[in-house]
């Protein structure tokens, strides 16, 4: 089966700077898991949300120059961890279809992009190609004793016909994850509320009221960390959290792990390989908390 | 609320052209409010979205352009996701920015300013460079104390890179952005 599990790998931007343990740990846990990662050589930046707020030939193509290079590496596949990155490449694909908005999007590359590549997430690929089953035979260290939501963004499913994934309002493939893995998985319902996105930078106010709303609900669940696939969901809430506290006056300590760092974690990768100690808030307690209530 | 005489001030020109730019039906709309009920950002809009919608429906050209709400929202999909007529409403919200742009509205100075940092970034080395586009940034607002706080949280994790990347495909990036921009002129 791990000969068939081979894909292009576009890490995105964040996957070199803020969200860097989300690379490493992708990366980890793949190759734990046998599934092999080529990343498409010299990739660039997809344009995110200011290239489709400017022009849509333009996000197209900033995308569509990725998506040709991995026409050059024939892989039918290529996978990316951020929701972000994954929009613009879908959409891209998704309108690309159309042949007048192909040649125009074509028009501003060196290399036009035929179309054919497949874009997923890492998340669907672990679910849907690998398995469920597959990943619960591998954990070495199950997460018993840890409550975890798990809090996908609204991006990563939305909407349906381009993301073409899981549920758009009630999205469960890390849910089904982490219960696999043997943690306790509580019901989170703001599972898809937008965590206020880029805005934390040129409107800090919208975040810390977004954020903060989420921080609040998953305190009142009893959450003891939050879990994420997204760089950006995972920067708002865990290194803004300080300012969230300031703002709102709460006193929120939650880890917000992202699930490739906590699948790695039962599958027995070493903290350092899942750049653990690159978390802000420090998840020190919840991790020596994790397999301890067995007996009780 | 404000009465708008529609005999007087619908430009229907502007209708055409949202619909076109977005290839959607406006008149699809029947104004059930589920986009504005779900939207997280209506409370720093100065116009919900349905009434954008609506707006739009009535050639509002001017009030649709120059509102800010165009500015504050991120394309979380929720309004495109919930709607019952199947209206994609995020991909009318980025064509009326397409359009405030083109014409030369920025209500909200520091969202232009941070896209438009971002995607010189781009241009510029082909991938993000984050502490570039938040230097450029904080250049173009004078918002010198942006996040000062958090210095102290990333640097020493090693998480900002304090050099531009470098990609061979630098300039073929750069090339996207001027064709765009000569395609743009003509």
């Amino acid at each position: 089966m791990s000969d068939s599990l081979t894909y292009a790998y576009y890490p995105g931007c964040s996957g070199t700077g803020t969200s860097i343990e989300y690379d490493m740990s992708t990366r980890a846990v793949c190759a734990e898991l046998g599934i092999t990662l080529t990343e498409i050589p010299d990739w660039s930046c997809c344009g995110s949300t200011p290239a489709h707020t400017v022009d849509h030939t333009l996000s197209s193509a900033l995308s569509a120059r990725n998506l040709a290079l991995v026409e050059k590496m024939n892989l039918d596949t290529a996978i990316t961890p951020c929701p972000s990155c994954l929009t613009n490449l879908k959409t891209a694909t998704h309108r690309m279809k159309k042949d007048g908005f192909r040649d125009k999007v074509n028009k501003l590359l060196d290399t036009p992009y035929q179309g054919g590549v497949a874009t997923k997430s890492v998340l669907q690929i672990i679910v849907e190609d690998m398995g469920l089953k597959a990943l619960k035979d591998k954990a070495v260290k199950p997460l018993k004793g840890l409550k975890v939501a798990a809090y996908y963004g609204c991006i990563m499913n939305r909407p349906p016909e381009v993301m073409n994934f899981d549920d758009p309002e009630h999205p469960m493939a890390m849910d089904n994850i982490m219960t696999a893995l043997g943690a306790t998985v509580l019901p989170f319902p703001l599972k898809v509320e937008c965590c206020g996105a880029s805005f934390g930078i040129p409107r800090k106010d919208i975040v810390m009221s977004l954020s903060g709303k989420l921080l609040d609900a998953a305190k009142d669940i009893g959450a003891e960390a939050l879990v994420t696939a997204c760089p950006l969901c995972q920067m708002n809430l865990d290194l803004r959290q300080d300012q969230v506290n300031s703002a709102a006056g709460t006193n929120h300590h939650i880890p917000v792990f992202y699930y490739t760092q906590l699948i790695g974690l039962a599958l027995g990768l070493s903290e350092k390989e899942l750049g653990i100690d690159k978390l802000c808030v420090d998840p020190r307690k919840v991790i020596n908390a994790i397999g301890r209530d067995e007996t009780s | 609320m404000e009465i708008v005489n529609i005999t007087k001030t619908y430009d229907a020109n502007f209708v055409r052209q949202v619909e076109e730019e977005s290839g959607q039906d406006m008149s699809l709309c029947y104004q059930c409010g589920n986009c504005t009920a779900g939207c997280p950002y209506t409370f720093v809009y100065d116009i919900p979205v349905n009434q954008i919608m609506r707006l739009v429906q009535t050639g509002q050209k001017e009030t649709v352009l120059k509102c800010k709400s165009l500015w504050l929202c991120a394309t979380c999909e929720s309004c495109t996701t919930r709607c019952p007529n199947n209206i994609d409403v995020a991909h009318i919200m980025d064509v009326l920015r397409h359009m405030a742009r083109r014409e030369g509205y920025a209500p909200v100075p520091t969202v232009k300013s941070f896209w438009d940092s971002f995607l010189s970034s781009v241009e510029n080395n082909g991938r993000v460079f984050e502490i570039g586009l938040l230097a450029s940034y904080i250049t173009k607002t004078g918002r010198f104390w942006t996040d000062v706080d958090l210095g102290p949280k990333v640097l020493p994790k090693g998480k900002m890179h304090f050099t531009p990347p470098q990609i061979q495909g630098k300039e073929e990036v750069k090339k996207i952005f001027n064709r765009f921009k000569e395609e743009s002129r003509k």
